[in-house]
């Protein structure tokens, strides 16, 4: 960072600041500045040449709206935008409004990178909301360590990562898959489990994950089949009817993208019952139903952190907030929410340390706690992941999931599980 | 993995597992017959055939937004109403652009290649621009998403029999098209001897622009069909378009008969190998063997005998 330092400001982004500053000439003699008074000083909470300025601090949203992954990376961007809407709203962060530049990362991994790189080097954002697929992520890490950046990372994810320019506010696999396989063998009364997939690697290391809670930690349960499918892989009534052949009690899904369209279908037309045939997916939120259709999969559980249908009193103030921005129709999934927490959980970070500075903002993560979380509570851990609780849900013809369960406790984030590797 | 069952069992999931192989060479012919008539019948390799299906399937999808707001009674058929549609919007589209852009890139098979790749991404964007990125739940009657009880233990899909039937039909129409009537003797006149059937009378430019509108109507079809089975989103024609091309090109480019012998054949080979092995270790098996059977017989499966 140190050359960083050294730098002048690019020529660009002082005519901005120009710019803004005779923007806001006309405002200076009407409002009393009783929200500056309290910002401390630019050069005190901003060492390092970060985008900020006495009112304004810049951060980044990266996250695809073109191609295969903008299905479900929209949601993402529209929580991140509601999130700085309303803190800015209640004005800023440390007494600076919230502006954000938006880059596409288009669904394409190096695209991701150069994208990441502009939005460090050439904007020199705070902080950046983004990426969704493990791929992305893996694509800008490197770049984000590099130039020293904070990612806020939505998606749940496979785990196997820590890193100091990033918090995870997903939940990585222990967390989403234990306390499921728990439920379902006591409350199910489960002994034996199909797992299904889409070939890569957050279903692969998830399955496997929970192959080795069903072998090693619960007792008379057993594996009974295991199968992938590439991505996008559109013919189930194979696997479907090798399923009937099997009979296990418990089918573990965790397919993705258009291939989960085709499953469910597939599923009801070859006449499984989900009310009968018990199965439990991890990948499948009230986003994916959309296009699923309410009525092939009602009945089935899915374990994750967050449902729309969460009743708390901030999930009560977020749905219709969410809403009321974004249009009656939209739907909230886990990862929405997720990402909701990002823009919260820097602000709060960002109070605590008093700074912008990337090093005293990662410094400061572990520990602080979002009471305002629309899944309850959360708090960051030392591994930069999200203590969270784990929930099930059972999705309902209209699309929505009923909450039947939710852990006492928060799950402990535990990127790299001893014993489930 | 067969040992321990009983053999009612076994019966019961050979049964429907022939059934699944049916049903997949269905949809395979389904998707593949489209491409097959515009690459076999002009030669054009149309990168943008997932779009032209996916476009049947957002027809699907506004015909059932439709009739649900407006005549609900008449949900329970819809479809029927749809798959025609389909056919004629994905037809028409496929008209206007054989008259803008395909018609002028004939002597220049790689530019069709690209042209049609752009196409694909521009209809993507265009798709996405107008129902969101998302993808859209066709709602369908409830008739249409049941299973029929056989026995205790065999059900056989009424989807699947929809898209076996849908298939029968256009594969019927489609021969007599071409190896039956007027027209198709006209079309295959063209692709044998261009200059020729031009000398004789027959307006080639025409007959291209038809056949290129019968190919993307029938990817219409198929589309609209596939919302019984499959995803719609913008980008859900990339699902089915590796498919597509590996059975036009294992069948021999020029014949619809080795389109419909090569559709069994993958289909056979791959339900059955889904069922013994992995998914994707059944895909790459299958793979392999379509590898290695068109390194024996570069020109697939059949072949026509062609003056060029």
């Amino acid at each position: 960072m140190s050359d960083h330092e050294s730098q002048p400001p690019p020529p660009a982004a002082t005519r901005r600041r120009l710019l803004q500053g005779m923007a806001a000439l006309p405002a200076l003699g009407l409002l009393p500045r009783a929200a500056r008074a309290d910002a401390p000083p630019t050069a005190a909470v901003n060492t390092t040449g970060l985008a900020v300025t006495d009112d304004t601090v810049t951060v980044g949203i990266l996250h695809s709206v073109t191609g295969t992954m903008a299905i479900s990376e929209t949601g993402s961007v529209e929580a991140e935008k509601l999130a700085i809407e309303q803190i800015n709203a209640q004005g800023g962060v440390l007494g600076r409004k919230i502006k954000f530049i938006q880059e596409d990362g288009a669904s394409d991994w190096p695209t991701f990178a150069e994208k990441a790189r502009k939005l460090l080097v050439q904007d020199k954002c705070a902080a950046v909301f983004g990426c969704w697929t493990s791929a992305s992520r893996k694509a800008v890490l490197p770049v984000f360590e590099q130039y020293n950046g904070m990612l806020y990372y939505p998606t749940f994810y496979e785990g196997l990562e820590q890193s100091k320019n990033v918090i995870y506010t997903g939940q990585e696999a222990t967390q989403q898959i234990l306390a499921g396989l728990d439920w379902v063998t006591k409350e199910k009364g489960a002994k034996t489990f199909y797992l299904l997939g889409s070939d890569y690697i957050w279903p692969r290391t998830s399955n496997k994950i929970a192959r080795k809670h069903i072998e090693n930690h619960m007792k008379g349960t057993r594996v009974v089949g295991e199968d992938y499918f590439p991505l996008g892989h559109t013919q189930f009534n194979s696997v479907i009817n090798k399923m009937k052949l099997v009979k296990p009690d418990v089918i573990y899904a965790i397919i993705v993208g258009g291939s989960n369209v085709a499953f469910y279908k597939q599923l009801k037309a070859a006449g499984v019952d989900l009310n009968k045939q018990t199965l439990m997916t991890i990948s499948v939120t009230e986003d994916e139903i959309l296009g699923i259709g309410g009525e092939n999969i009602a009945g089935a559980y899915a374990c994750m952190k967050y449902f729309q249908s969460l009743k708390n009193p901030n999930n009560e103030k977020f749905v219709p907030a969410f809403k009321k921005m974004w249009g009656e129709q939209s739907v909230i999934g886990d990862v929405t929410q997720a990402a909701y927490l990002g823009p919260w959980l820097w602000l709060l970070t960002a109070q605590k340390a008093n700074s912008f500075d990337i090093d005293k903002i990662a410094a400061a993560s572990p520990g602080v706690e979002f009471k305002g979380a629309p899944e309850g509570y959360v708090r960051i851990h030392e591994n930069h992941h999200l203590w969270s609780r784990t929930r099930v849900g059972r999705a309902r013809a209209d699309g929505q999931y009923d909450v039947i369960y939710e852990t006492a406790d928060l799950m402990e984030p535990n990127p790299f599980p001893v014993g489930y590797q | 993995m067969l040992m321990g069952y009983s053999l009612a069992d076994l019966g019961a999931i050979f049964a429907m597992q022939g059934f699944a192989g049916l049903v997949l060479f269905s949809v395979f012919v389904l998707m593949a017959l489209g491409l097959a008539v515009i690459f076999g019948q002009m030669g054009v390799i149309n990168m943008a055939h997932g779009e032209f299906m996916i476009l049947g399937a957002y027809v699907t999808f506004l015909i059932s937004k439709l009739f649900a707001a407006f005549l609900p009674g008449a949900f329970a058929i819809y479809f029927f109403l749809a798959i025609v549609l389909a056919f004629i919007v994905a037809g028409a589209l496929g008209m206007a652009i054989e008259w803008l852009l395909i018609r002028h890139l004939y002597r220049r098979p790689l530019d069709t290649l690209l042209a049609t790749w752009g196409l694909s991404l521009i209809l993507q964007q265009v798709y996405r621009s107008i129902f969101g990125a998302r993808e859209v739940g066709v709602e369908l009657p409830n008739w249409m998403m049941g299973s029929l009880h056989m026995t205790e233990s065999i059900e056989i899909p009424i989807n699947g029999l929809i898209v076996m039937a849908i298939t029968t039909l256009i594969t019927a129409a489609v021969y007599y098209l071409i190896f039956r009537a007027p027209w198709g003797r006209q079309v295959r006149a063209v692709m044998q001897n261009r200059a020729m059937a031009g000398a004789v009378g027959i307006d080639a430019g025409r007959v291209d622009r038809l056949t290129f509108a019968l190919g993307c109507g029938i990817a219409g079809v198929a589309g609209s069909a596939f919302t019984m089975i499959g995803s719609t989103s913008p980008t859900a024609g990339q699902l089915y378009i590796v498919d597509t091309f590996l059975v036009v090109v294992f069948g021999g480019a020029q014949s619809l008969i080795g389109t419909i012998a090569s559709a069994f054949t993958i289909s056979q080979a791959r339900s059955t190998m889904e069922f013994f092995l992995s998914g994707s270790m059944a895909q790459v098996v299958v793979l392999l063997l379509v590898v290695g059977i068109l390194m024996l017989r570069p020109q697939g499966l059949f072949v026509l005998k062609l003056r060029r």
